[in-house]
């Protein structure tokens, strides 16, 4: 029963993968998306390296958040022409492993988004963020899957909807605030050379919590969403 | 029927309205720091509790919806959810009024301010998502969903932005002093009429709703004619 779950998100998942990695649509334009926003911080403040330690984290968790919308409207909008999406409803796959399947491609699509985004980010503002990779990792890893399982959700929630493009963003960030204050503190705190320990762990407790309980009730609602 | 209960319940919250506003305005008097400004607590605490109630009464329809499939509960749970953004709307006002006065700023980014903030907004978006879908029961099954996900987000809201808020300095506090007993109860007292007025106004939108459902039927079947 699990095995099977596992195997046809996989399936699912693999499918996003390679027609991504095929056309690079998204990516690039996803990456190019947040490159921008990074620029335009640099006109809203005088970046000096001391700043900018301190607001790294907000900084980048924005130009992720911005850049991963473009992703995550993609996500179920793509299945529409061809009635890909009813065929896919249609296939022996459930809606719950449809939606785990486009989520686990979705992080690995914006944590590649993410990874590429680091360096532009240190080489522009003058920021050394490979002293502790493994824990910036770690965070990226779950503040993303936060921003993924609410981001599929609604991205099938609205895949019908006029308007798509602007409603996707609208409902998720308001949602992901918890989410995103707990990767922002992280990544900041981690940026500015601190272990990841003591008083911080607080904000990673939170960021998994998040994770689990809108991980679990995307889970539990998506049929309803999906097949109705 | 129904609308004398709806009349009776509305002239029973006038009655406790016009008895509450008697204790509140005239024989209460300015409290020792803050002066008059502070009877605008009577209005601006119970309007939070009955917007949260209303906000919890959605999350019950929109799962009974999900459930049971009536489109009944979908209009209990759009109709709640108006009229618990309204109230989280007067909380936020009187507060900013209050904050005006006491503190000499319209905001400020206190967590209390901000999670109420927050949780209006994902209502709003709630309001903004239902707009964007023409099918009746794909409207009711998407804004359930995402009822449920407003619901569980906003415990969440609260506490994280409580525990930011607490490693930064703030520029305002308002400790948890004690209140006079008299005062309390008044407060307590004016908890009643808003809870009555808000179920009134539900079951007016209700009402209204239901009619405009109807007339979204017909027009359908005109159309199809």
């Amino acid at each position: 029963m699990i095995m099977r779950f596992l195997r046809q998100s996989w399936t699912i998942a693999a499918k996003d993968l390679r027609s991504e990695w095929r056309t690079k649509e998204a990516v690039n334009a996803s990456v190019s998306f947040a490159v921008v926003i990074l620029l335009l911080f640099s006109f809203a403040f005088e970046p000096t390296s001391e700043q900018v330690r301190e607001i790294a984290g907000g900084l980048l968790w924005l130009a992720f958040a911005f850049a991963g919308a473009l992703i995550l409207n993609r996500s179920f909008a793509r299945e529409l022409p061809n009635d890909c999406l009813d065929a896919l409803l249609a296939s022996p796959v459930s809606g719950a492993a449809l939606y785990a399947g486009k989520a686990l491609a979705n992080l690995c699509l914006l944590l590649a988004v993410e990874l590429l985004c680091m360096p532009v980010f240190g080489v522009f503002y003058n920021v050394p963020w490979t002293e502790q990779f493994w824990s910036l990792l770690l965070i990226l890893v779950l503040g993303t899957w936060g921003l993924t399982v609410i981001g599929t959700m609604f991205s099938a929630l609205t895949v019908n909807l006029r308007l798509r493009e602007l409603m996707l963003p609208m409902l998720v960030y308001p949602m992901m605030i918890p989410g995103l204050v707990g990767a922002i503190q992280l990544t900041s705190h981690v940026i500015a050379g601190q272990p990841l320990a003591g008083d911080v762990l607080v904000w990673l407790r939170l960021l998994i919590g998040f994770d689990i309980i809108f991980t679990a009730l995307a889970l539990a609602l998506v049929d309803y969403v999906l097949v109705g | 029927m129904r609308q004398r209960v709806l009349i009776g319940l509305a002239a029973i919250a006038a009655v406790l309205f016009a008895y509450n506003f008697h204790t509140i305005f005239l024989r209460l008097p300015d409290e020792a720091s803050q002066g008059a400004i502070y009877r605008i607590m009577y209005f601006h605490v119970p309007a939070a509790w009955v917007a949260f109630a209303g906000f919890f009464v959605a999350l019950v329809a929109s799962v009974l919806f999900l459930v049971r499939k009536g489109l009944r509960y979908d209009r209990l749970a759009v109709s709640v959810t108006e009229v618990g953004l309204a109230f989280a709307a007067v909380n936020l006002i009187t507060g900013m009024i209050w904050g005006r006065i006491i503190w000499g700023i319209w905001w400020t980014w206190d967590w209390r301010l901000t999670s109420m903030l927050v949780c209006w907004l994902l209502y709003a978006g709630y309001l903004m998502l239902r707009r964007a879908v023409d099918e009746p029961t794909q409207r009711a099954k998407v804004s359930a969903v995402f009822s449920i996900f407003a619901f569980a987000d906003v415990p969440i809201v609260f506490f994280s932005i409580k525990w930011w808020r607490t490693q930064h300095p703030q520029p305002v506090v308002w400790g948890g002093g004690s209140m006079d007993p008299a005062m309390m109860s008044a407060l307590f007292a004016n908890v009643i009429p808003m809870l009555v007025l808000a179920i009134v106004l539900t079951a007016l939108r209700m009402r209204q709703e239901e009619m405009r459902q109807e007339i979204e039927t017909l027009r359908r079947l005109s159309y199809a004619a």
